[in-house]
């Protein structure tokens, strides 16, 4: 089993299959808040949900209001089961926190691939 | 990051799961911004206010800090909000959009924000002084604070102001750190400014030359008026913000940290940019056109001196087109006192509260062609609200609003 290490931004136990992308994502105007639906139409995972998955990509884009739609996906059951991300900003960590999302940063994100299935506990990732 | 024992026993939760997620939060922007520690504020002003902005995701992220009984433990206060809380429904806002701006007020209040709902809190009797810490969040007012009175913030956005709040402390990172606050480039402004409001356009072209830098200003001559230099101040430091992102700077001879130690804060191998004139800016912040459907002044919010001034300069005249001028409530409250109300209303001239030209909802209002003093408005009214706009000075506004179209 192979173990990815990074830097807590909110602790927590997640497991899950990977949705990952190399861009980076704008949780306003470009998610679905009440399905978490990427509907970005420039963004490569346009159509694909976020919701239950381990959401991977490299940091978050545009408004901070960012931060309302992951607490907004939370409360309607649609929120993503965990975030890892290359370098965490304002946004996602804010989300993070209030939505109670285990997030890691830090991560070498090209290591992990679409359908990887992990498992994750504090800042521990591990690949099954 | 080092936390002191009451920063510890808040993150354990041991005042409340609030205050728990509150320090969390805080916590986790000092990593991201690598603090050592965190630092105490003695005030904080709440971005994130205006439904427009916000929208129903920020009143579901309200009402849960609020059912977590949120309570901020300093001096907090809001920023400008969509409407005018009195006066929405006379001016044409839509009833579904005022439900839901007041709503956001309200849950703000339960958590012990004053309803202030202005950019200039430094008119209001919040007014931090030199090295003191506040957490504040409206790009104006941070560099106001920053640069006028020599108080230290960073630009807070919602939530993080909302955690300052709470907890009364904020990552000590950015601008809190003496060494972060050294001027970047020396601006030499060698044009002669003859009204407050074309500061504005000094800072316009300064926000667009030095981005999120911070400039020092060796040669610019202030107005002698206390007023006029407020005036020019607030629509400098609002300009720069917003065509840059401008949260600090010095004035040669005048800032109080300049004048504290200047070696602290100026070296003198800065690149230098030079402002020969005003000219390109009004180019790029007047549109073509006469048609004028408002003439809005007060941003950043009107002080209770510049609406008597305005006021004085109407005189007896009426207006044809719309004009603004807008406050917080609490000067609008003075102004009304002494009849100024009365008598800017008989002039044709609306004082409204709490709201400004670019957060309020315009498009509802059926407003397309806008004449604005602020270098700051005519920076974001094309963009964010999608007005045809015209710079002028206060009283070349004032002039056309009387005239019903744009004449400059």
């Amino acid at each position: 089993m192979e173990v990815l290490t990074g830097r807590i931004i909110y602790a927590g136990k997640a497991t899950g299959r990977v949705l990952a992308s190399d861009k980076p994502i704008g949780f306003f105007g470009h998610v679905d808040p009440e399905t978490g639906i990427i509907k970005d139409k420039e963004h490569p995972l346009l159509g694909e949900s976020i919701s239950g998955r381990v959401l991977v990509f490299p940091h978050a884009k545009g408004s901070t209001v960012g931060s309302y739609i992951l607490y907004s996906l939370r409360k309607k059951n649609t929120a993503p089961a965990a975030i890892i991300i290359g370098e965490c900003e304002l946004i996602v960590a804010v989300g993070a926190i209030i939505a109670e999302i285990p997030t890691i940063d830090q991560i070498d994100i090209s290591q992990l691939q679409t359908d990887d299935y992990v498992e994750i506990d504090g800042d521990t990732i591990r690949r099954a | 990051m080092h936390l002191s024992a009451i920063e510890k026993s808040l993150l354990e939760g041991e005042t409340g799961t609030a205050a728990k997620k509150a320090m969390e939060i805080l916590v986790a922007l000092g990593k991201i911004f690598h603090a050592q520690d965190m630092v105490e504020v003695s005030s904080a002003q709440i971005a994130g206010v205006s439904y427009q902005n916000i929208g129903d995701p920020g009143i579901e992220f309200l009402t849960h800090w609020v059912e977590l009984d949120a309570a901020v433990r300093i001096p907090a206060f809001m920023n400008p909000a969509g409407i005018d809380r009195n006066q929405w429904k006379q001016m044409g806002f839509s009833e579904s959009f005022a439900v839901k701006q007041l709503e956001i007020i309200s849950l703000l209040q339960k958590m012990g924000i004053a309803p202030t709902l202005s950019c200039t809190p430094y008119h209001l009797g919040h007014t931090p002084t030199i090295h003191e810490h506040v957490a504040w969040s409206e790009s104006s007012a941070v560099s106001y604070a920053n640069s006028v009175l020599g108080a230290r913030t960073n630009r807070e956005g919602g939530p993080s102001a909302l955690a300052a709040a709470i907890t009364g402390r904020t990552p000590r990172f950015g601008l809190h750190l003496q060494e972060n606050r050294r001027a970047t480039h020396r601006i030499d402004v060698k044009c002669k400014l003859t009204h407050a409001s074309e500061f504005g356009l000094i800072g316009y072209l300064v926000g667009k030359a030095v981005g999120n830098g911070i400039p020092y200003f060796c040669t610019l001559t202030l107005p002698e008026g206390e007023i006029d230099r407020t005036s020019a101040l607030k629509t400098l430091g609002a300009a720069m913000a917003a065509s840059g992102a401008v949260a600090l700077y010095h004035v040669h001879d005048f800032t109080p940290e300049l004048l504290e130690a200047p070696d602290a804060v100026i070296s003198s191998d800065l690149p230098v940019v030079a402002i020969d004139s005003i000219e390109q800016a009004i180019a790029s912040l007047r549109q073509q056109g006469t048609q004028l459907d408002l003439v809005a002044l007060g941003c950043p919010h009107s002080s209770i001196e510049q609406i008597r001034e305005i006021a004085e300069f109407i005189g007896d005249r009426t207006c044809k087109a719309k004009l603004w001028i807008t406050t917080s409530a609490a000067v609008r409250t003075i102004a009304a006192s002494s009849g100024l109300i009365d008598q800017l209303n008989h002039a044709g001239v609306n004082v409204i509260a709490d709201t400004c030209m670019v957060v309020a909802p315009l498009q509802s209002l059926d407003i397309k062609y806008v004449g604005v003093d602020s270098a700051k408005a005519a920076c974001y009214l094309p963009s964010h609200q999608g007005m045809t706009t015209y710079w002028g000075t206060t009283e070349q506004c004032i002039e056309s609003a009387i005239e019903g179209q744009w004449k400059f």
